[in-house]
């Protein structure tokens, strides 16, 4: 009869997947101490600075690609492949390694500005490259923050540009059309920058929290109803500069503008710091204060926090304020620290650059620091390639979505580089869903 | 470091019944429209009639203008929508009946705002409103069915957008350079596809989380399009960005309909393809063997596995279509419209047509009736431009988003994803 | 290595047992034998010939059916829309034929006198039927060898008798059972055949006339203590009144229907169970994770009802929830992050809104040793730990503080015997001293071992409160819903 089944000897089946791992891996836990320590763990924590930059390799190489093979030249010289191979690839490369290079010289250095320094040239030109990397870096910093602090409790922010210029709008009315004293004006106006930033962020978080309408959407649908409001606001005679019939506010006084840090020749000034600032204040308020406690385990786990008596709701609605306030504080570095006016290309690829930089560094203040340091080095020298080779600066993001794609997939780096697994489990971004 | 995680709130299950709270908040909600329609768009409507007119021109059939004098039809109808709120709130009435009233108001409403703003304007062409309508929500209609063969097989796609523009990209290139509209159409397919293979390749293969997932992915089809369209569309336009334009395509005898025939029956290919990629997907999905593995796959992809179903290649398949339906809804963009590609011309379409998938329960019919419903908003502030209507443009262009604020805010309820929905498969 | 050197032989129309305990290699051993899973040694032979099983379609085109543990059922589906599915009747242009799905599933349910309606969605039908519509799916395939994998887990002692009357009728039939379980009595009564694993390896092939000792300790391989040593409850005060309590669940049914019951200090009730009568959301309810619709409950004097969850935490409330991992623990998280869940905002762990990352480790530390848990340090994530010492953690944290009355939905759930001991220690010793205990467990040995008294709830409802001497047939029935006993036990407990 049938039905007999018998399994012979000798088996060795395989533990199925997701078994215990052994015991004794130390997968250095969220619950970071010192902050020395989180810097020196986050430079030198093995796979996962590997991987980025692995990641970071790859994507320039990919990125050079396809500057090479967009231009007229190259194009030609590869038509001729067969019969000049040489000269295909010279222009290939030329072309390539031309981009990089005035990214380079636009971010760190341009050696002819050194050399010229050294024979009685202007020192500033020196540190100049260094300046506008950490003028481009500043907004991103912030809004980066803006977007990782809210990762952080499970929420995806991608209303950065909403809350930009929401912060923007109030930061440069308070410049234009308030008069205050020299300190109190600067402080007043970085305040409000706050301020409108934060109610913006706080309605999407509001929504969410009410209603459960999805963050991503809303945030979203916000960015566009601020562009709009923006621009309409700039139709106004209140708002708009006088005699000037763009759309373009007044210059804010002389008192509200952020001051330089080195001089009036670098554009470099006290949004820089304010940057910083606010990364080590996220970094305080995520593991030395309750609220980040309650933040980071609605974040991980909203269950779980419902059992120990939080509120998620409570804390999307804390967090959506506060990233919305650093997203502002964002919009009023830039109003008060470099244009002094109110534009409406104002937030330009802000939003871009907030989000793959948190994503890039894993959503701490300090990685979202470094990431924002490095795309503002290849946005500042993405516009001095732009000038001087006239390579359209859109390449930068390109390059940054691929780093960022290509950082999110391990095992992708690991196939094509053959790196060996990490030793605790991958700091692969989970995949969560719509639902809970 | 930690583990990122994404999260929201579990969806809650449609009830039958709902709370006191729930019920005199929205009865309220009515009642306030009510006073809206009677005080605002009644009382203080501007002097003169709104005119509407139906007759398209060169349209076989004449129907006559309705010439309304806004405030006393504004103010019945508000009182109309008090009376209904009132009832809303105080009385526990079946969904169904729930639903009318909640819609009656809401019509209160749209009329009451019609009137007001075409008041001592010129007509207000509302065939021309409606076919733009339908025309604008072709590419979120499009977007909206991708999003639903993705999603209904466990995939979520918030890369519509990247899809979209590279779609629209991808048509105006290839139609310019080839002077071939039908080519045109196929490269529109191809890029979308070319995301979609991206976001299975990363989502399917690799279990990154989708959401993030399709955000880097539409940064990235931004990044790509405007860089190439710099360095390539600009300095070459006659060559990479002249494309030739579908032109309407009127079909005979349904076309001639008063008032819906201009609308539905006349319009380019693609509203043509949407209707059939309707049909077939609403059959595909709910009647179908294909269909029925496909949502097995969505909500359980391990009971689909125990049985034999191929969970990856189906989700594979899917996402490749959803990215061929994506692609063409960005053709329409440019080849189906104005012709020429601009940067980021995509605007947001794709993740309106996320909400529409959301609004519309994931199912193919509600998500095309929630595209049409954003579309009425972008043709109603275009329409509301050419007449000339006291609300400033800028304004106007926010209707679109603002609505779909509204809607995702759950004012007209929620529905539940497919259970496996963003999950990527492990075998067991 | 899960399965180790495994012989296994199945005689054709015969029900052959499979009995370890959980980790003992069994899931591992099901999931090759229906393709899920590839062996790295050995063969597997059907009437003598090896079939190689790359995937489950294998498995039934070899004739090989199996009902899982977890249902592989689709809720929004319909009865016969899982049955049919990967082998749907079809239409031209690859329509579904409904009709002829339909008449699949009435033909062959009838034949076994499995009555199921074929176009009821699963989501709506009890777990007993969603059982049988499994058993139809894994019929409809043909199956000669059919593989059920704890069955039992969710039946009422009354389906069980059921789902054995079905099994003897298959058997009847000519076709081989192969019943997987980790519950001694249901192995004695229904196999022919018994392997006992243990660690992955066959410890042996007992008779299933053996005693339960002898089952017991071959599945654990040393004797087994199956009593918990605990003193005679010395009850107090009223702790926790419950009167009249009614919750809904999310789709607006009675989860739990008219409760009342009185805990005293220093007591244990066990609530007993067939798992979805309620249990879950009375908990759940106590701890204001659900909200109240009717009725009240009342902690020492003070009425809680519809109190936020923290609010009943910081009442000197403790709970061990049914699901630890997600919702007792963040497995991101570190042991002593974890260790500080609910009580993370009050001193000594903060003050105001700061922090004290180094009195939180300093907890920890005496945490770990107390409560024996196994971890290479405070710091690493919780998601590491075994899931005995995921719970040890928890209970750390719960008992660590004052607590005046414990919650506890299935304690042991997935533990090793080991573990399983030192939590029923635990628990004894916190009523020692003084808490209430509430144990909600599905497992009836250890509601016998801990219970003080026992009250059984059966579609929302107490359908009595028996002292722990009750028979267990008898506690069978009132947990099916059939039996007769005192619902309301105010006179029975005579405070001390």
């Amino acid at each position: 009869m049938t039905g007999d089944v018998a399994v012979a000897t000798g088996d060795e089946v395989r533990p199925p997947q997701g078994s215990e791992p052994p015991a004794g891996q130390a997968g250095g836990g969220p619950g970071e101490r010192g902050f020395t320590q989180v810097l020196i763990d986050a430079v030198t924590r093995g796979n996962s600075v590997v991987v980025t930059i692995a990641a970071f390799v790859l994507a320039i190489v990919v990125g050079g690609l396809i500057i090479a093979f967009t231009n007229t030249t190259v194009l030609h010289a590869w038509g001729n492949l067969f019969s000049a191979p040489g000269k295909a690839f010279a222009a290939a490369w030329d072309t390539a390694s031309g981009a990089y290079t005035a990214m380079f010289e636009g971010a760190i250095v341009n050696p002819h500005a050194v050399s010229a320094a050294f024979h009685g040239g202007p020192i500033s030109a020196v540190f100049n490259p260094l300046s506008e990397t950490a003028v481009t870096a500043t907004p991103i910093i912030l809004s980066g923050l803006g977007v990782a602090l809210a990762f952080r409790a499970g929420l995806f922010n991608i209303g950065a540009a909403s809350q930009f210029i929401g912060g923007a709008m109030i930061a440069g009315w308070i410049g234009f059309a308030v008069h205050l004293p020299i300190v109190l004006h600067v402080v007043v106006a970085v305040i409000g920058g706050f301020v409108g930033g934060a109610a913006v962020g706080g309605f999407a978080g509001f929504l969410k929290a009410r209603t459960g309408a999805h963050e991503v959407i809303t945030t979203i649908m916000l960015n566009y109803v601020m562009e709009y409001l923006l621009i309409y606001l700039l139709g106004l005679t209140v708002f708009r500069r006088p005699g000037n019939p763009n759309p373009i506010s007044p210059t804010i006084a002389k008192n509200a503008q952020l001051p330089h840090l080195f001089g009036a020749n670098l554009r470099v000034n006290a949004g820089f710091l304010i940057a910083l600032a606010a990364a080590a204040a996220v970094w305080l308020m995520l593991y030395r204060t309750t609220t980040g406690f309650q933040l980071r385990t609605v974040g991980s786990n909203p269950r779980a926090a419902r059992s120990a008596g939080m509120r998620p709701e409570r804390s999307w609605i804390i967090v959506m304020l506060v990233a919305g306030g650093l997203a502002g504080l964002a919009g009023a570095s830039v109003v008060q620290g470099t244009n002094f006016d109110l534009a409406p290309l104002i937030w330009g690829t802000y939003n871009v650059y907030a989000i793959t930089v948190a994503l890039l560094g894993r959503a701490s203040p300090v990685g979202t620091v470094l990431a924002g340091l490095l795309f503002g080095a290849l946005r500042a020298g993405g516009v001095t390639m732009q000038a001087s080779t006239q390579i359209p600066v859109d390449i930068v993001t390109v390059i940054q979505a691929l780093i960022v794609l290509f950082v999110a997939a391990p095992p992708l780096m690991r196939a094509i580089f053959r790196f060996r697994a990490p030793r605790s489990g991958g700091e692969q971004l989970e995949a969560r869903g719509w639902g809970g | 470091m930690g583990r990122l995680t994404v999260a929201s709130p579990a969806l809650i299950a449609m009830r039958r019944s709902i709370t006191v709270e729930r019920r005199v908040v929205m009865g309220g909600l009515l009642f306030l429209l009510g006073l809206v329609d009677a005080l605002v768009f009644g009382y203080l409507a501007p002097k003169g009639h709104a005119v509407f007119t139906f007759t398209p021109t060169g349209a076989a059939v004449r129907v006559p203008n309705l010439s309304i004098t806004p405030r006393p039809v504004d103010i019945g109808l508000g009182v109309v929508s008090c009376v209904l709120g009132g009832l809303y709130a105080a009385l526990d009435m079946m969904t169904v009946a729930r639903r009318i009233v909640a819609t009656v108001c809401a019509l209160a409403l749209l009329v009451s705002f019609l009137c007001w703003a075409g008041a001592g304007r010129i007509p207000l062409p509302f065939v021309s409103l409606l076919a733009t309508t339908v025309n604008s929500s072709i590419p979120l209609m499009l977007g909206a069915l991708a999003g639903c063969l993705c999603e209904r097989a466990g995939v979520i796609n918030v890369a519509i957008e990247g899809q979209l523009l590279t779609g629209a990209f991808g048509a105006a290139v290839v139609a310019s350079a080839f002077g071939s509209l039908w080519l045109g159409l196929v490269s529109g397919a191809a890029c979308g596809v070319f995301i979609a293979l991206m976001l299975g390749y990363f989502a399917i293969r690799y279990r990154v989380d989708q959401i993030v997932l399709g955000i880097v992915l539409d940064l990235f089809a931004a990044g790509i399009t405007g860089y190439l369209y710099d360095a390539a569309l600009v300095p070459f336009a006659n060559r990479l960005n002249s494309p030739p334009t579908f032109n309407a395509l009127k079909i005979p005898l349904l076309g001639d309909i008063p008032i819906i025939g201009p609308v539905l029956f006349d319009s380019t290919i693609f509203l043509y393809i949407t209707y059939a990629v309707i049909v077939l997907v609403q059959v595909g999905l709910f009647s179908t063997r294909w269909g029925l593995r496909v949502r097995a796959v969505g909500e359980h992809p391990t009971a689909a596995d125990t049985v034999g179903i191929n969970v990856l290649a189906t989700r594979w398949r899917n996402v490749i279509l959803g990215g061929v339906l994506a692609g063409i809804g960005g053709a329409y963009l440019t080849i189906g419209s104005v012709g020429s590609f601009g940067k980021t011309m995509s605007s947001g379409l794709g993740f309106i047509a996320l909400a529409a998938m959301i609004f519309g329960r994931w199912n193919p019919l509600g998500a095309c009736a929630a595209a049409l419903l954003f579309g009425f908003m972008t043709a109603l502030s275009s329409v509301l431009g050419t007449i000339g209507s006291p609300i400033p443009s800028d304004i106007l262009l926010m209707f679109p988003y603002i609505a779909t604020i509204v809607a995702v805010a759950g004012l007209v309820g929620r529905g539940r994803p497919p259970k496996a929905d963003g999950q990527p498969y492990e075998k067991a | 290595m899960a399965n180790d050197g495994i012989d296994l032989d199945v005689p054709a129309g015969q029900i052959h047992a499979l009995l370890g305990e959980n980790g003992a290699g069994k899931t591992t051993l099901m999931n090759v034998l229906y393709g899920l899973t590839q062996p790295d040694e050995g063969e597997i032979l059907i009437d003598g010939r090896p079939m190689r099983l790359r995937s489950p379609r294998d498995a039934i085109d070899a004739g090989i059916g199996m009902v899982h543990q977890h249902f592989m059922l689709v809720p929004v589906f319909t009865v016969a829309e899982n049955v049919v599915l990967g082998r749907e009747p079809t239409r031209p242009l690859g329509l579904l034929d409904r009709r002829k799905a339909r008449r699949e599933v009435l033909e062959l349910s009838n034949r076994y006198g499995l009555s199921v309606d074929p176009d009821a969605y699963v989501e709506h039908l009890p777990v007993g039927v969603q059982q049988r519509v499994e058993i139809v799916k894994a019929l409809m395939g043909h199956a000669n060898v059919l593989i059920l994998d704890e069955p039992t887990a969710v039946l009422t002692p009354g389906e069980t008798e059921e789902l054995f009357r079905i099994m003897r009728d298959l058997k009847a039939s000519g076709r081989s059972i192969l019943f997987i379980s980790h519950k001694l009595k249901e192995v004695q009564a229904i196999a022919d055949s018994v392997t006992v694993l243990r660690r992955g390896r066959v410890v042996g092939s007992p008779p299933p006339t053996a005693t339960d000792a002898e089952l017991a300790s071959m599945m654990v391989g040393r004797d087994v203590e199956l009593v918990v040593h605990k003193d005679v409850a010395k009850p107090g005060a009223v702790v926790l009144a419950v009167d009249h309590l009614a919750v809904l669940d999310e789709t607006g049914r009675r989860a739990v229907d008219d409760v009342t019951f009185e805990v005293h200090a220093g007591e244990i009730l066990g609530i007993a169970g067939v798992q979805g009568n309620g249990q879950t959301e009375l908990c759940k309810a106590l701890l204001g994770l659900l909200p109240v619709e009717g009725g009240t409950v009342t902690l020492e004097g003070r009425d809680i009802t519809g109190d936020s969850t923290r609010d009943v935490l910081d009442s000197n409330v403790g709970y061990v929830p049914e699901d630890r991992q997600e919702d007792g623990l963040v497995e991101a998280f570190s042991v002593s992050e974890n260790l500080v869940l609910d009580v993370y905002d009050q001193s000594p762990f903060s003050s105001g809104l700061v922090l004290h990352p180094d009195r939180i480790d300093e907890s920890a530390r005496r945490s770990m040793a107390g409560f024996d848990i196994r971890a290479s340090s405070i710091d690493v994530p919780v998601k590491t730990l075994s899931g005995g010492n995921q719970q040890k953690v928890i209970l750390a944290r719960e008992l660590g503080r004052e607590t005046h009355l414990l919650v506890a939905n299935q304690p042991t759930r997935g533990l090793d015997v080991g573990s399983i001991e030192f939590v029923h220690r635990r628990i004894v010793a916190s009523r020692d001293r003084g808490a209430a205990v509430v144990i909600v467990s599905t497992e009836l040995d250890e509601i016998y071992a801990l219970s003080d008294r026992i009250a059984v709830m059966y579609e929302g409802r107490i359908v009595g409160i028996v002292p722990p001497t009750i028979s267990a047939g008898e506690l069978g029935l009132l947990m099916a819903g059939a039996g007769s006993a005192p619902a309301d036990e105010r006179a029975e407990v005579q405070p001390a």
